[in-house]
């Protein structure tokens, strides 16, 4: 395995400005790069990644896991950093490390012209190296986009449950999405937190932009109410659309609270228990006639 | 051991719980505040859990038994003042005591009491529960 290792070794010591120039002629067809800022930047990149190459082929570690690959490894987790945050594909990620094939075995063709048995063993060897480290940036772009996602996961949940005061005493928590778990957690502290400085005795939990009710949407409903109501405040559901009527008819679920269909209504309730009224204050000519 | 004061506002009773509830001492509170209500002609009973950093079920079914009790002479019981956390932990356990009243704080809990007092069949009209 080392003398083939040696074999690539030598080969992009040797003719490493033509590799690289070709390599990156490749890319540039292969990825349709317009940019020349971006061009710049590939060449950067492919320059550092030969240079580790070819100490990682020193090590002759047939494995890319081991700790001579490392600095290559870098390179290729730098690439796909970079890549994924700027919004790339994966095959415009991977494209970078699979384009290497195309001039390496052209090189391996020129010198192993005469020997046909010797040119497929050295091009299954270089086409395996490439072929791991390949997959090993797709991997990495993976790990980046799943951190992303992750962050934006949190965001969201910290975004999308605002707790809003509607009139002194008064709360409305504006439900949007589907309530895991996780977010009627959040959901639950940012209410009862609210309620303890607000000192609203009535809360109006609105589910318009709940898309779908079910068994464990309404427990996690019933378990905010209840949390509410231990605090002392009396909640009021609102925003129930015709299908979820429905659906919870339909699944037998038992809400045990106000319902009204609209805010407007539940604001309305809020105002009355509240002992306050709304009055137009001129008779308006509808009203007239 | 001590026991647990029932002080006396208007015609309401407080009762404020600051210390690791146990058997022996649930009962004795029992006891004082039923004869307590009797004495007093007391028509409310607000039970303040400020102090309390964790209610577990023991706790929970007291609640419950008191207000069943007090419910029984004609007082109605108000649990004021838990904390969000031990809100949480309650639901999360099943215990929604769902036979209690309850309100944000002492102030809060007075004026609940004077309300329903004052218009017992409105109170039921507009809360389900």
């Amino acid at each position: 395995m080392s003398e083939h290792r040696h074999v690539i070794l030598s080969l992009i010591d040797r003719h490493h400005q033509q590799l690289l120039a070709e390599w990156l002629a490749c890319q540039k067809r292969d990825a349709r790069i317009a940019d020349p800022q971006r061009e710049k930047e590939i060449a950067g990149l492919a320059g550092r990644f030969l240079d580790q190459l070819r100490r990682g082929a020193i090590a002759q570690a047939d494995d890319i896991q081991m700790a001579e690959w490392q600095p290559v490894r870098e390179v290729l987790e730098d690439l796909s950093r970079d890549r994924a945050i700027q919004g790339f594909s994966p095959s415009e990620t991977a494209i970078f490390v699979f384009s290497l094939k195309e001039p390496l075995f052209a090189l391996l063709r020129r010198e192993f012209a005469i020997d046909a048995d010797r040119l497929a063993r050295e091009t299954w060897t270089a086409s395996r190296l490439i072929d791991r480290l390949g997959l090993y940036t797709i991997e990495s772009y993976a790990r980046v986009r799943e951190e992303v996602i992750t962050r934006q996961q949190q965001e969201l949940l910290e975004l999308s449950t605002p707790v809003v005061e509607l009139w002194d005493g008064i709360l409305a928590l504006p439900l949007i999405g589907t309530l895991d778990s996780a977010r009627t957690q959040i959901v639950m502290e940012s209410l009862l937190q609210r309620i303890v400085t607000s000192g609203a005795e009535i809360a109006i939990i609105d589910i318009t932009g709940v898309p779908t009710v079910d068994t464990l949407v309404a427990q996690h409903l019933i378990k905010t109410i209840s949390a509410a109501r231990l605090m002392g405040a009396d909640c009021i559901l609102s925003g129930i659309r015709p299908q979820i009527a429905q659906t919870i008819v339909h699944l037998g679920l038992e809400l045990n609270v106000v319902s009204k269909a609209t805010m407007a209504d539940a604001l309305a309730l809020a105002l009355r228990r509240a002992n306050k009224t709304i009055i137009d204050r001129e008779p308006s000519a509808a009203t007239r006639t | 051991m001590g026991e647990i004061p029932i002080l006396r506002i208007g015609d309401c009773l407080l009762v404020s719980i600051q210390v690791d509830m146990h058997d022996r001492l649930a009962l004795a509170l029992q006891d004082d505040l039923t004869e307590r209500i009797v004495a007093d002609r007391a028509r409310g009973v607000m039970i303040d859990i400020s102090a309390l950093e964790i209610v577990d079920s023991f706790i929970g079914r007291m609640l419950n038994n008191i207000a069943a009790m007090s419910r029984v002479l004609d007082a109605i019981t108000v649990v004021v003042g838990m904390r969000p956390a031990v809100a949480i932990t309650l639901v999360e356990l099943g215990l929604g005591l769902t036979g209690v009243r309850t309100a944000l704080n002492v102030d809060k809990g007075l004026a609940l009491i004077r309300n329903i007092i004052d218009n017992p069949e409105r109170d039921d009209a507009n809360r389900i529960r």
